[in-house]
């Protein structure tokens, strides 16, 4: 289907040029295009040659953008350091993204079909409760979950980064207002042919619901890798840190041996923008689908 | 575990139908042979309303009642003190309450600087990725490409690069013929400058990507109906597409502004809050005083007077874009 939408705009671009733009117009905004993107890259591209610098070189004026003497000292002495275990911070930031994720898409997808398909007591007040927490600032739960969570000893472990933010008001809302449009005729099949509300749910509404559940799942994974202040707070053993706490750590332990702060920074970003070149498809539409509710 | 229990009921009411259909009430079963239990939709809702019980409307209440004492964490005891953490907050000699509100300042700050710069940049953007040429998807990629890395990782990228003795910006300004280094991370109003530039630079591809999506769905004919009655671009774009966005840029504001007002590792990692506690962001204050000093109640005393004001901002937001619209 790509490769139609892309011929087609070529056609059409070529023949009719609908834009409106001549030669002057496509240059001009490729030169746009090319200076935002310079913006945009230019800073990563410096990450990554410094993290190959040695530190006197990381500082030196001019600006060297290819390293003078090529060296991998900063990953090496990051990777020496027990108290920055990067890889293993990824791999918390991961398992915390993937397990949070899971959660959220599980208990949001259960909880928005029966406020959108079924009649019960109570239905109007759960859901207005819901939609009404959607306008309360996440800081306001901060002090009291700190407790809670230190009640439940769930400090420095995982489950404090999983559980708590699992109840995606948004994420109820959101799938609600999916389901309410799928035609009741689907469902009123199915009950005839003997299913219940439990074989309904998951063989005829989660597979309609692919786009909206891919759209939530991208959008709560994003917001678990970036999440930064409770992280920061609720995690202490460096074996035990999210990426976004651990690199955090890296500024004050490593102050001005620049080398080993991008070679940090490059370990943490590469994979993701890699991983991200193949999905971003997948990302972009998630992201942009989420402003189409209003 | 939640949607293990649940399989197990969905199996148990499998056979039920069979054993109705020779009960009296033939017909209804007919019409609807799995008329749902009374407590189906609370077995569905469990496990969403015990997260949301325990984590949100729990500590929604519990928040208040540590607001209303002198709440130390570390203290066995925690005396009712009523409205005492809110009135240190307005008692204009406090220390605590000079430095709220100076926090509170910061974070106005950046509110009033970042969110039109975030708002309009980004429309801009989205609207030249949504003209037609090759590689649109490349590009519209790449300018999302930062806000995948997360606020640490510009953090750190950014501290090296404007750092004022030896960071890249600096280098190219004294290339330039900038003799005197530029403080970006040490001196206003040059973090201010620092702060809304790297949030920029972090999170316009993401508002641009939403706008672009409310673009892709504005009806064409309304643009050739405009051309048909000669509206020039400019025209077009304030008399339709601005019109059509409204929602979208409703949407994108309400979120910038709240994403904007919670502002918090980009002073943490850039300035330290530096210079002298100017760019310390509410939240960051909170989370200072509740999660470094345990002084709990006054914290959230503090975080509940700024999510009231982010509440009002939200709904008067809301009502004029609304009413603008009617």
């Amino acid at each position: 289907m790509a490769t139609i939408v892309e011929r087609t705009g070529r056609v059409r671009t070529r023949t009719a040029s609908p834009a409106g733009r001549g030669v002057v117009g496509t240059l001009l905004l490729y030169a746009l295009l090319l200076i935002l993107s310079v913006i945009v890259l230019a800073p990563l591209l410096w990450m990554l040659s410094t993290s190959f610098k040695t530190t006197g070189d990381a500082t030196a004026l001019p600006p060297q953008w290819v390293p003078p003497e090529p060296t991998a000292e900063g990953y090496r002495t990051l990777f020496a350091d027990a108290q920055a275990p990067l890889l293993r911070w990824f791999g918390n930031s991961v398992l915390v993204g993937v397990l949070h994720t899971l959660l959220v898409l599980a208990t949001a997808a259960a909880a928005a079909y029966p406020l959108a398909r079924m009649r019960f007591p109570g239905r109007r007040v759960v859901f207005a409760v819901i939609v009404a927490t959607l306008f309360v600032p996440g800081f306001v739960f901060l002090m009291p979950n700190y407790l809670i969570v230190d009640g439940l000893g769930w400090l420095d472990t995982v489950w404090a980064l999983v559980i708590p933010g699992a109840a995606s008001a948004f994420g109820v809302f959101f799938l609600c207002q999916f389901f309410a449009s799928i035609p009741g005729a689907l469902e009123e099949a199915a009950l005839l042919d003997g299913a219940n509300r439990w074989q309904i749910f998951v063989r005829v509404v989660l597979p309609l619901s692919k786009a909206p559940l891919a759209t939530l799942g991208v959008l709560t994974f994003l917001s678990s890798w970036n999440d930064f202040l409770w992280p920061l707070y609720v995690l202490f053993n460096p074996s035990q840190l999210t990426l976004p706490a651990g690199l955090a750590t890296l500024r004050g332990a490593y102050a001005t041996d620049f080398p080993a702060i991008m070679a940090g920074a490059a370990v943490a970003s590469v994979p993701v923008l890699v991983l991200f070149a193949f999905v971003q498809r997948y990302v972009i539409a998630g992201v942009a689908r989420s402003g189409l509710k209003g | 575990m939640t949607t293990v229990s649940a399989t197990g009921t969905a199996r148990r009411e499998q056979p039920a139908p069979a054993v109705h259909v020779a009960s009296p009430d033939l017909r209804r079963r007919v019409r609807s042979p799995h008329r749902p239990r009374w407590w189906t939709p609370y077995v569905f809702l469990a496990p969403f309303l015990l997260i949301f019980g325990t984590f949100v409307l729990v500590p929604a209440l519990s928040g208040v009642w540590m607001s209303l004492h002198n709440w130390d964490f570390f203290l066995p005891d925690h005396p009712f003190v009523g409205l005492q953490n809110y009135v240190d907050l307005f008692t204009p000699g406090a220390l605590v309450a000079q430095q709220f509100w100076e926090s509170m300042r910061a974070t106005g700050i950046f509110v009033l600087l970042s969110v039109p710069l975030l708002m309009a940049i980004p429309l801009a953007l989205a609207l030249l990725l949504n003209q037609r040429f090759r590689g649109r998807t490349f590009f519209r990629a790449v300018f999302f490409a930062p806000y995948v890395l997360g606020v640490s990782v510009v953090g750190l990228l950014w501290q090296y690069l404007l750092n004022g003795n030896t960071g890249l910006i600096n280098g190219y300004l004294a290339e330039l013929g900038v003799t005197e280094a530029v403080p970006w991370l040490t001196a206003t109003p040059w973090v201010w400058v620092s702060l809304v530039g790297v949030t920029v630079w972090w999170t316009m591809g993401f508002n641009s990507v939403v706008y672009l999506a409310g673009l892709q769905s504005v009806d064409e004919a309304l643009y050739d109906a405009a051309k048909v009655d000669g509206a020039g671009r400019w025209a077009r774009l304030w008399h339709v597409t601005l019109p059509q966005l409204r929602p979208v840029i409703l949407f994108v504001l309400t979120m910038t502004v709240l994403a904007s007002a919670n502002m918090f590792g980009q002073s943490y990692l850039l300035t330290g809050g530096n210079p002298s506690n100017e760019t310390r962001t509410a939240i960051m204050f909170i989370a200072e005083v509740g999660l470094e000093q345990f002084r709990m109640g006054l914290a959230a005393a503090m975080s509940y007077l700024l999510a009231l004001l982010l509440i009002v901002i939200s709904a008067l937001n809301f009502l004029f874009l609304r009413q603008k619209e009617s």
